[in-house]
């Protein structure tokens, strides 16, 4: 099913829950809505449910308006970061209750439940109370009731908060799996941005209620919009150094004390005479190298695949990420080498990016 | 080398018990001792209650006979079960207490819930005025419920059933009284129940009603039983609302029954009263064994997080 939103708002008085959302979601598409808590992301989710009723806007189902269209017959699942798991009834009677709700035949409703159940692995627990059952049993037994009335739109709504680090992982990859599989219309609400760039096809990055960027994860990574989308998104993050770009001799050099680079033309022609700008650049496309710019180590975290260690240079500072087997020691001189045609460079007043705006 | 420092540190730490072993069963018996000797004067009364029902009189604790020995067990205080009047006295007790148990469960069930989960003009101004309400003495309302039970008596059909001295009109008295607590202690326990379980229910296509009696209400299971004992004690126990606005034996309750008993001109048989007493509390002490289960059985809830 494909999804629209048209200028979605949602207020409580003054407060403001969504303002002016607009995204379409392609029948099948797996999207994220990613953002710090309070971004509204949500908000946008229980909208689209029908729990809550915009303020503005539309929200179409295939072209059709459903603004007024009550939750049920919607044809929606959803998975809730509680789970929200009847706790009176039995593993067979939570997944069975929409079926039970819309008067499908016992046997009938056994057959699908039992289905259900086993494709989520949950099948010999079907007489269990959910108290009885682990955190990721009642994770896939609150799937299983989302999916059992085979709803044409599933929302998540932060499912995987809740389960220890490994359990995310594989639950990650079965929910990925079966979105895919089931070819269901998918919408994902996480503040965690590794979940949205491994599972979505294209993510929506929220803050204060307004969207600042839809695009696949590799976009997004590459080509943040906003000075908010570079910091959030990518582990360990994006680095910010206030500089100034100036052209020399024919190149475009990018400055503040302690800190100088050669920036590719086609970068620097687009910021030179602005002024102040933030260069961002990320810790993976820092390297130390025999020349370059130098500082000194302030910290070192093992991360055991590589070291972050966190460099001085002179007011500024800048995560890298380098090799243990350097063994890096802080206190130490070391010189910096910058991928320069990774960086991206923002204003500071709108904190758009210079690079990317069209 | 570890494992002796494991055995010294083990016995110094079992040294104690046998060194002061009679200090410590003291120790442990003080509190006993303090809580025994308190709830003594209480013990006492009702053992006498009980007691007394079964003597001729009492000296103390003893029963004795017309000429003071000891002894003199009789059955004559209970005669009065062979009465019919104190039957129909039970039923109508049991009505208001019934009456109180369905009347509050039903109203506050549902606008505890209403002012819980819905938005509707004049929610607060409601709730603040349903906690002022409770404050309100029922002593200061008797003229004016006097009133309105004459009025309602004048309506055809239903006066018949509600009006002044009815069971039914004391009952709708209590139920009002009752019904402000109600309706804050169930709206409490609608509080405590996640908004994502009614958001779940109603994307798995239940109505609102449905959600209220399938989802909701079986989670607060024991809050409802709660508010049904103390609704049907309280039921039970009643007098002042009946004592006032019921005329004669036909519409009484035990209560008013029993205090007609001890304010008869007459001389008055304590031992009788003992024993109309503890008739009157047979009921309520088989209820709660009934349902104190029901208390005490407290949900684990499937929900994690945010519950």
């Amino acid at each position: 099913m494909k999804v629209e939103l048209e200028n979605l708002s949602k207020r409580w008085g003054n407060v403001v829950g969504a303002d002016s959302i607009n995204l379409d979601i392609q029948d099948g598409e797996f999207v994220a809505f990613l953002g710090p808590s309070g971004c509204g992301k949500t908000t946008t989710l229980l909208m689209v449910a029908g729990i809550y009723k915009p303020t503005e806007g539309f929200i179409r189902f295939d072209g059709r308006i459903v603004n007024h269209v009550a939750p049920k017959d919607r044809n929606v699942g959803m998975v809730f970061q509680s789970y929200a798991l009847y706790p009176h009834m039995t593993v067979f009677q939570n997944i069975s209750y929409p079926l039970k709700i819309k008067k499908v035949p016992k046997d009938e409703m056994k057959k699908q439940a039992q289905r259900v159940a086993d494709m989520m692995g949950i099948g010999h627990l079907m007489d269990r109370k959910p108290a009885q059952l682990s955190g990721g049993q009642q994770q896939r037994v609150a799937l299983g009731r989302a999916l059992v009335k085979e709803p044409a739109l599933l929302l998540f709504d932060e499912p995987l908060s809740n389960l220890d680090a490994r359990l995310r992982l594989s639950m990650r990859g079965e929910i990925k799996r079966l979105q895919m599989e089931l070819g269901i219309t998918s919408i994902y609400v996480t503040h965690d941005q590794v979940e949205a760039m491994t599972m979505a096809d294209r993510i929506a990055v929220m803050k204060d209620g307004r969207m600042q960027a839809y695009a696949t994860p590799d976009e997004l990574y590459d080509q943040p919009r906003t000075l908010f989308v570079a910091g959030f998104v990518g582990n360990p993050p994006m680095n910010f150094l206030d500089v100034e770009v100036v052209r020399e001799d024919g190149e475009y050099h990018a400055r503040c004390e302690g800190f100088d680079v050669v920036v590719p033309p086609h970068r620097g022609e687009k910021i030179v005479g602005k002024g102040k700008v933030i260069l961002g650049i990320r810790p993976e496309d820092i390297t130390i190298a025999d020349q370059g710019i130098a500082g000194e180590i302030f910290v070192v975290e093992p991360l055991g695949r590589d070291d972050l260690i966190d460099v001085r240079l002179g007011e500024a500072g800048v995560h890298v990420l380098a090799d243990p087997t350097l063994g890096l020691k802080m206190g130490q001189t070391v010189t910096l080498d910058f991928n320069t045609h990774k960086v991206q460079f923002f204003d500071p007043q709108t904190e758009k990016s210079l690079l990317w705006t069209d | 080398m570890a494992t002796t420092i494991l055995r010294q540190t083990q016995d110094t730490a079992f040294e104690p018990e046998r060194g002061y072993g009679v200090r410590r069963v003291l120790g442990r018996s003080i509190p006993y001792v303090l809580l025994i000797i308190s709830i003594l004067p209480i013990v006492i009364g009702y053992a006498w209650v009980i007691i007394a029902t079964f003597s001729y009189r009492t000296r103390g604790l003893l029963p004795i006979d017309a000429n003071g020995n000891i002894g003199g067990f009789t059955l004559q205080n209970w005669t009065f079960v062979r009465d019919p009047e104190i039957w129909r006295v039970t039923l109508n007790t049991f009505g208001i207490a019934v009456g109180m148990v369905v009347g509050v469960g039903f109203v506050s069930s549902l606008a505890g819930y209403a002012l819980s989960r819905m938005n509707f003009a004049g929610r607060k101004g409601f709730l603040g005025l349903t906690l002022i309400l409770h404050a309100f003495r029922p002593e200061m309302l008797l003229i004016a419920i006097f009133h309105v039970l004459l009025f309602i008596g004048g309506i055809p059909l239903i006066g018949k059933w509600f009006g002044f001295n009815t069971v039914g009109g004391v009952a709708l008295v209590m139920v009002s009284l009752d019904l402000p607590l109600g309706i804050w202690l169930m709206k409490g326990f609608f509080d405590n129940i996640t908004w994502d379980m009614e958001r779940s229910a109603l994307i798995d296509g239940a109505s609102r009603f449905r959600v209220w009696w399938e989802i909701i209400l079986p989670q607060i299971k024991p809050g409802i039983a709660a508010l049904a004992i103390f609704n049907f004690i309280s039921g039970w126990n009643a007098f002042l609302v009946p004592y006032t606005f019921t005329l004669g034996a036909k519409v009484s309750n035990l209560p008013v029954y029993l205090n007609r008993f001890s304010e008869d001109t007459a001389m008055v048989s304590w031992n009788r009263v003992a024993a109309v007493g503890l008739f009157s509390l047979l009921p309520v002490m088989i209820f709660f064994i009934f349902t104190q289960e029901a208390l005490l059985n407290i949900y684990s809830g499937g929900a994690k997080g945010g519950v």
